[in-house]
């Protein structure tokens, strides 16, 4: 049986897997010790729980266990990332690179650290999502510490070429930091192949808990350090104080370790979904994919439906279907997404497209069931588009004439 | 963000959506866009020419549930008002009838706007003068003063 609401919004967050609830029960009542507690058996507990749950996120991303710095979350580890380099690397430069489509805990860590005095260079992306790399290398100057680009964009899943750009930092001597937050779990990220240095993500993501994630911080060719960002008691080696939140980093770990092992099989039956629901959908006029089709996470989709406004759309069936939209009307300038301009689209198509994030407990039952709920809405608000009309009726839709009062 | 039920049940079930002839004296159409907004609303209306009532009015509308729900209302409130009463249109009127949030208030000056250029398309059409002066003021309306407002 249909059970509804379906949820097709797994790049905002997953579900937890109910193994890693399992797993993080324990950590709360029974083994509850402080890990930082030296002198008796529950801390000495709690510590190898979080050293195993460190193994796990390491391997994960092919790192070290001593390499993974335990946060709150991506948003925190993008802060201490960027804020930290910023600090520690002072005497080398001020010059930072990231992209125009970054999620907003780095652009917005980019502006703050503009106020502090550094140099930002946002690049631009072409109508695939992808940045120039030749743009990027022309970026780098003698001051340039550090080259921050997304692995994949949580609003279309296009998956950066993250070697490509490492291997040019490289190059420079620059340091490579990368938000894997879409990426890690889903598709095979290794810090060590794709040449990063630095690497944020959260547990959440990848069907954990809220409220827990991870920085990479490499150790060796080059040592990496950032300054800390939290004071206090000296955790994780210096660079994040604060009582480690030991359920949620057992929980972090054991979703790490499922993603490793289902991770192959996940993608492609995700794929196959994903695939399905793309191709039923394409068959409305005036559709089209957002950002790349070929470098992109198997479980994700982002399509504009021309003519019919995103939110209008999700009214039509968000009671039973959960899914984002590039348009935000919630305020009366129409602001659509940053990520979908940056891509080059216009107004129009931005305001028209949605986001589909398949993930681990989408079944093919919820992708028939979206595929009609959807096409349904698009016709039904496309009935009552003027703009559908006109197109329709073949008019030149760049020199329609306005009424004037 | 939570709509009121009745703009539910205009998205649900829209009242007048369609298309009449734009070429007949008999219609006057209101096409309404501004650079400003997304939104682009469209009115008809199918006047008797004895008495100047509107015995017809349509709708087609681009944008979001309360765009689509506050131009349906509207053709329903116009349905049986001689121009002259539909032109005293007040959009706060549209506000209140759905109870729209303050975002969505420049969604009713686009359709009052529609109902008046409608009006005025059927006035040309017929050889009568433009609506009066306030509505000439009116294609000054700032939007983005009216969202101060807010």
């Amino acid at each position: 049986m249909l059970k509804l609401p379906i949820y097709l919004d797994n790049n905002a967050t997953t579900p937890c897997d109910p193994r890693v609830v399992e797993a993080m029960l324990p950590y709360f009542s029974e083994t509850f010790g402080n890990a930082a507690s030296r002198n008796h058996s529950f801390g000495w507990a709690a510590e190898a729980a979080v050293d195993l749950a460190r193994e796990q996120v390491a391997a994960l991303i092919g790192a070290d266990p001593k390499e993974i710095i335990f946060t709150s979350g991506a948003t925190e580890a993008d802060n201490l990332a960027l804020k930290g380099v910023f600090e520690m690397y002072a005497d080398k430069g001020n010059h930072i690179i990231t992209t125009e489509i970054e999620h907003k805990a780095i652009l917005d860590t980019c502006k703050h650290l503009e106020k502090q005095g550094a140099e930002i260079t946002y690049l631009k992306v072409n109508n695939e999502g992808l940045p120039d790399l030749k743009e990027l290398e022309a970026a780098i100057t003698a001051k340039t510490i550090l080259v921050s680009i997304m692995y994949a964009n949580n609003e279309i899943g296009v998956i950066s070429p993250i070697k490509e750009i490492s291997a040019i930092a490289k190059r420079h001597g620059v340091l490579m930091m990368s938000d894997i937050s879409q990426a890690a779990g889903k598709v095979p990220v290794d810090v060590n192949r794709d040449g990063i240095d630095l690497a944020a993500f959260s547990a959440h993501k990848l069907y954990g808990p809220k409220g827990v994630g991870a920085l990479y911080v490499r150790r060796k060719s080059p040592r990496v350090k950032v300054t800390a960002q939290m004071d206090g008691g000296g955790h994780e080696r210096g660079m994040r104080s604060g009582t480690l939140n030991v359920p949620g980093i057992v929980a972090f770990g054991k979703a790490c370790e499922l993603c490793q092992q289902e991770m192959e099989t996940e993608g492609k039956r995700l794929a196959v979904l994903r695939d399905k629901l793309e191709n039923a959908l394409l068959q409305l006029e005036q559709t089209f994919v957002n950002g790349s089709k070929t470098n992109r996470l198997p479980h994700a989709s982002n399509i504009s439906f021309r003519y019919v406004e995103g939110e209008a759309l999700m009214m039509g069936f968000n009671k039973n279907l959960a899914l984002s939209s590039g348009s935000a009307c919630t305020s009366a300038s129409p602001e659509p997404s940053y990520v979908l301009k940056g891509l080059g689209l216009g107004d129009d198509l931005a305001h028209s497209s949605i986001r589909f994030g398949l993930g681990r407990f989408t079944t093919e039952e919820e992708i028939d069931y979206a595929i009609q709920a959807v096409t349904e809405t698009v016709n039904k608000l496309r009935e009552i588009s003027p703009l559908w009309e006109m197109f329709k009726e073949g008019a030149d839709m760049n020199t329609i004439e306005w009424s004037r009062l | 963000m939570a709509y009121a039920e009745r703009v539910l049940d205009y998205y649900d079930n829209p009242r007048n959506v369609g298309t009449l002839d734009k070429s007949s004296s008999r219609v006057g159409t209101g096409l309404i866009h501004v650079p400003e907004y997304l939104e682009v609303v469209r009115i008809q209306i199918e006047v008797s020419p004895a008495r100047h009532v509107i015995m017809d009015a349509r709708f087609k509308t681009f944008g979001c549930g309360a765009a689509i729900a506050a131009t349906s209302i509207t053709t329903e409130w116009l349905k049986g008002k001689t121009i002259e009463e539909a032109a005293e249109l007040d959009h706060m009127e549209i506000v209140e009838a759905l109870n729209l949030p303050p975002a969505k208030i420049h969604i009713t000056i686009l359709v009052e706007d529609a109902v008046k250029a409608a009006i005025n398309d059927y006035r040309h059409k017929n050889g009568m003068e433009p609506l009066k002066a306030e509505a000439e003021e009116e294609s000054e309306r700032d939007y983005e003063l009216e969202e101060e407002h807010n």
